[in-house]
């Protein structure tokens, strides 16, 4: 996709939101237009979750519609396949990232392969989402940015918005679509991040990154709560000359690898940014397939800063996130290569 | 769980179905030895505890009151990160950590500071892991209120709910299958009961007869969500029955209900009978966190009236009272003592600096491979400034 800025259509209706209030603004609109969606999960009914993202559901849809459930994200995920393999459209919430583990063998094992293995007779259409990453003083286990293991598991997509504009946009995009999801929210920016974003029903559609900063000297990639960190050292590079041109992927997995490619092969170098630990992590396949793709239109190899590779610490958390420090010793490897 | 009079119905399948998951009477009544006047219930056998034992015990749990109240406004002002209060469960928490001895693993859900108080966990251990400095046992590594200390016989406080359970069926497993008498106590909350570790750590317990006495603290909440939503069973301590285990439950704001039933409990896996589940059926007076906002699911005000008499603390006094081995001096004084030595405590937490860079890459593995020591000079050559006042008031759910 082309789109340096994706705009609102020119005569919809904004209003400022953060990311909570576009995820809640989401799930309202597609649970007035399809009476087979609801959401469930540990304090998202009448409480409306414990950030808040599904206040008012329980108000408007009732009990049965926003469902507080058992403390049981096995339960929650496992009774949430069974209702979507029999036709309703559930949008589980998992309170945090990290607490997604008791229900990993039900994604996948499970949810990931129910089209495949049932020779397509069964679809799964299940979206969970969740609040990911750190600098929320959160320690071990409000912290974790586990995106790579699903995208890691066939089936599955995973989308990770940063805007409030991308969160309603492409949550709304995933309810109308057939296949599972998981649905990443940067919580350290749940509030943080505000823009205007359009009142009325809009998608943005899956699979697409977007050029969120043109530059030539290097491509910065990145996703959720980093992007924005990305972004803003993006304009820091600018003052020293350097011209960054910045991604954001948006959708991690299946990833759009043709605006990727279209822009590392345009800038020669590429710098990918995420919370999560470097082994394994999303970043290493993003560089394979830049490598295996676009190797002779490289200047120098592909960079990774990311999160160091042990436990999300608590005190010292400002050393292990990917600070700007690392991002510029990275871009200029990439620079001096 | 409300409890509703049934009738006699019929003998049919369907009524013979319906009537196998109603609790009995028996199932119904908590353990109550000592009411809320601090009256001996009539006819009970108190447990034999020494006068100087139940000082020692009012003196804990109005350090624990104290505690939680100054470290919630130390949270408030942005000091630290994160509190969980208490209050109205330390009688439960108390009597359980009573009947055991340090010999005795203890796994925590996250709410039991007042078993930790009880065995002796010093104040500055205490203080140095809520501010996450250079001195904290865990070297800095957890949120507030999730402790580790091995002296005390302390296992490592994890946030993932219920996760504990299984594990200490597995130290009770051990203890027994090295012909140990030693227990592992473990508690959870009611909401733990839902997750699949409950089931599997029950069941494995009594598979084995495991050495292990599992506390579940019912106090009536997981955040906003209200008991009734995790089970559809009258007492969570009914539970235990199809497990093929003791269940137990008890008036937990009776501090000598929960020491008896503990105690015997304990016993009974110091022999080798196996496990049992005890309930103890409390108020949680205090809010989930320093994060969450009670008001905005429970009418605060008319709960606080209406579950006063759950509360251990004046139960213990009143009782005290009775035995005239209490007076408002000696109160006071504990009071005024805790405070100062808090006050010292928190001092020395707060100036003390912030663990080493270099600490964050170790105890990931006994030894640093290559890449952690890569990882490591990569953060020293980028050492960043501690981002101060990102006190996170975001969510009601961290702990
Ligand atoms: C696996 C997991 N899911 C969700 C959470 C978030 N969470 C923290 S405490 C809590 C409620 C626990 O309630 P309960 O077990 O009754 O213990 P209480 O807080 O009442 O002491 C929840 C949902 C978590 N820590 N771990
Ligand atoms: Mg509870």
């Amino acid at each position: 996709m082309q789109a340096v800025q994706q705009k609102a259509p020119p005569m919809a209706q904004t209003q400022t939101m953060n990311i909570i209030q576009a995820v809640n603004d989401a799930l309202k609109i597609q649970m007035r237009k399809d009476p087979r969606v609801l959401v469930m999960g540990e304090d998202v009914g009448k409480f409306g979750g414990v950030f808040r993202a599904t206040q008012g559901l329980y108000q408007e849809f009732g009990p049965n519609r926003a469902i507080d459930t058992p403390l049981s994200e096995g339960g929650i995920i496992g009774t949430a396949i069974g209702m979507a393999i029999y036709g309703l459209r559930p949008v589980a919430e998992i309170q945090f990232a990290d607490y997604i583990f008791p229900a990993f063998d039900q994604l996948v094992n499970e949810a990931a392969k129910y089209r495949y293995r049932s020779g397509g007779q069964y679809p799964c259409p299940l979206i969970v989402r969740t609040p990911y990453g750190g600098g929320i003083r959160g320690g071990h286990y409000h912290s974790q940015s586990p995106e790579a293991y699903f995208i890691h598991t066939p089936g599955l997509k995973v989308v990770c918005p940063a805007t409030p504009y991308d969160a309603k946009g492409l949550l709304l995009a995933a309810m109308r679509q057939d296949d599972p999801v998981i649905f990443f929210e940067p919580k350290r920016m749940y509030r943080a991040a505000k823009g205007e974003v359009p009142t009325g029903d809009y998608e943005v559609p899956l699979e697409q990154a977007k050029v969120t900063r043109e530059g030539k000297h290097v491509t910065l990639i990145a996703w959720g709560a980093m992007w924005h960190t990305v972004s803003e050292f993006a304009e820091t590079l600018a003052k020293d000359g350097i011209s960054a041109e910045v991604l954001d992927l948006r959708t991690l997995w299946p990833v759009d690898l043709t605006t990727i490619l279209k822009s590392v092969e345009k800038t020669g170098r590429a710098v990918i940014v995420h919370e999560a630990p470097r082994t394994c992590g999303f970043g290493a396949e993003l560089s394979a397939l830049i490598h295996e793709r676009a190797m002779l239109k490289l200047e120098a190899p592909v960079q990774r800063v990311t999160g160091f590779d042990t436990p999300f610490p608590y005190s010292l958390e400002h050393d292990y996130m990917p600070s700007v420090s690392r991002m510029r010793a990275a871009v200029d490897r990439t620079l001096n290569y | 769980m409300a409890s509703k009079a049934r009738k006699a119905t019929p003998k049919t399948a369907a009524s013979v179905a319906k009537n196998a998951a109603v609790a009995t009477e028996r199932d119904r009544t908590p353990l109550c030895l000592v009411n809320p006047d601090g009256s001996v219930v009539k006819g009970a056998k108190l447990p034999v505890i020494p006068d100087a034992d139940l000082k020692r015990l009012f003196e804990v749990m109005l350090q624990n009151r104290e505690i939680d109240e100054r470290m919630l406004t130390v949270q408030r002002q942005g000091r630290i990160g994160f509190y969980m209060q208490s209050r109205g469960e330390e009688g439960s928490i108390l009597g359980a950590a009573y009947a055991t001895t340090k010999a005795d693993w203890l796994f925590l859900c996250y709410r039991e500071l007042a078993s930790l108080l009880w065995r002796g966990m010093t104040l500055q251990t205490f203080a140095n892991q809520l501010f996450g400095n250079r001195q904290d046992l865990v070297k800095g590594r957890q949120m507030p209120c999730h402790y580790t200390d091995r002296a005390i016989g302390l296992v490592s406080i994890s946030s993932p709910v219920s996760t504990q359970i299984p594990q200490a069926a597995g130290v009770g497993w051990a203890m027994k299958l090295k012909g140990e008498e030693n227990v592992s106590l473990c508690f959870m909350g009611e909401g733990g009961t839902a997750e699949g570790d409950f089931h599997c750590g029950m069941n494995f317990a009594a598979v084995y007869k495991a050495n292990v006495v599992f506390v579940c603290r019912n106090n009536g909440w997981a955040i906003s969500t209200p008991a009734e939503v995790q089970s559809a069973s009258e007492t969570f301590a009914m539970k235990a029955r199809a497990y093929g285990m003791p269940g137990v439950l008890v008036d937990g704001g009776d501090i000598f209900a929960m020491i008896a039933a503990t105690r015997e409990a304990v016993e009974r896996a110091r022999k080798g009978e196996g496990p049992t589940l005890i309930e103890a059926r409390t108020y949680r007076f205090s809010a989930h966190s320093s994060s969450d906002d009670p008001s905005v699911y429970r009418d605060e005000k008319a709960d606080q009236a209406k579950f006063a008499h759950m509360d251990p603390l004046p139960r213990l006094r009143n009782f005290l009272k009775h035995r005239e081995l209490w007076s408002q001096e000696w109160e006071q004084s504990v009071v005024t003592k805790i405070q100062d030595q808090l006050a010292t405590a928190i001092k020395l937490a707060e100036t003390m600096d912030l663990p080493q860079t270099e600490t964050v890459f170790e105890d990931v593995y006994k030894e640093l491979p290559w890449h952690l020591r890569e990882e490591k000079n990569e953060a020293l050559r980028h050492k960043q400034k501690p981002v101060h006042g990102v006190v996170n008031a975001t969510s009601s759910a961290k702990g």
